[in-house]
């Protein structure tokens, strides 16, 4: 199956595990996501090689961004108008609460989606979606607007 | 330049083993992440991610995921926070910005230079980049901020 393939077959049958699949990072981070009442939440389970403070312990601030980053790039993909991975142009994590050594979950709110670039605010928790443990905005550079623009061939920089 | 102006190689030569044993292969993200320190100096920390299969965002194209790249700021970033303090106490990242400026090249390691340009008693600033050795093509810029804790007892990888 190719990424194009993957990515109509999320959006169409709502299974996600076949892109999960295309991401080689995501099974080296434990990333997954799956669909709750319509929307995407981002998951990632727990594993000792993300911790970032032994003493704690608490994850480490890289792997909680690259949830959050995941989740709004998942977000896109399957609300969005987009079939090719946004390129993500920038992202600013606010880090609220360590994360403790348990799963994490996120999800994202599209903030606004213009014609090139999409605004995107995601929340990571743990146990209680009221006590996010990080926060983030991200801004996205969508290519491929149409199927027939979306040809498989480029490369998504940071997908 | 040095940690101590009498004896800078060989304090610096220290602390950067002492980093490398307690921070990128003493803490468990760093480690599989296979970070690097190759130096630190005053307020400044550089560091390595070796290229790894496992850390590619989209195995048609081999490119990394860009949350690799924010893994390895944040870290290095913090290597920058124990070189401004020059020692490595408990530091927490509480705001970082990413600006993410072109692709990393497949099969290509990649770099990560920051520095700590204010250090108050509870907050210290970074800049950092990314590039593949040549910084003048970047693949990444950023501004981070870290929560210094003042209890030496927290530490993450307390100093002997």
């Amino acid at each position: 199956m190719t990424l194009l393939e993957a990515i109509t077959r999320a959006r169409e049958q709502g299974e996600l595990s076949a892109l999960i699949e295309k991401i080689p990072y995501a099974l080296f981070l434990g990333l997954g996501a799956e669909l709750r009442e319509g929307r995407v939440v981002g998951t990632m389970r727990f594993s000792p090689m993300l911790i970032g403070n032994p003493t704690l312990p608490a994850l480490h601030g890289g792997a909680i961004g690259a949830l959050l980053e995941w989740t709004a790039i998942f977000d896109l993909l399957y609300r969005a108008e987009t079939l090719r991975i946004p390129k993500t142009i920038n992202i600013t994590v606010e880090y609220l609460r360590s994360g403790r050594p348990l799963d994490t979950f996120a999800r994202a709110e599209i903030t606004k989606q213009g014609r090139q670039v999409a605004s995107v605010r995601a929340i990571a928790w743990q146990t209680d979606p009221a006590r996010p443990i990080a926060a983030a905005n991200l801004h996205f550079l969508l290519q491929g607007l149409s199927p027939a623009d979306a040809p498989l061939g480029a490369v998504p920089p940071h997908g | 330049m040095g940690l101590d102006p009498r004896e800078p190689d060989g304090e610096a030569r220290e602390m950067l083993a002492r980093i490398n044993e307690t921070f990128a292969r003493g803490i468990p993200h760093n480690r599989a992440m296979g970070l690097q320190i190759l130096s630190i100096s005053s307020a400044e920390c550089r560091g390595r991610l070796p290229y790894k299969p496992e850390l590619v965002g989209n195995a048609e194209s081999g490119v990394l995921h860009g949350g690799a790249i924010t893994a390895l700021i944040d870290a290095v970033s913090g290597g920058a926070v124990f070189a401004a303090m020059r020692r490595t106490t408990r530091v927490a990242t509480l705001d970082l910005r990413i600006d993410y400026l072109k692709p990393a090249s497949p099969e290509r390691d990649v770099i990560c230079e920051a520095s700590c340009y204010k250090l108050t008693r509870s907050v210290a600033f970074t800049r950092a980049i990314a590039h593949h050795g040549d910084a003048s093509d970047l693949i990444a810029s950023s501004a981070g901020t870290f929560m210094v804790m003042s209890d030496p007892r927290s530490g993450v990888a307390e100093a002997p």
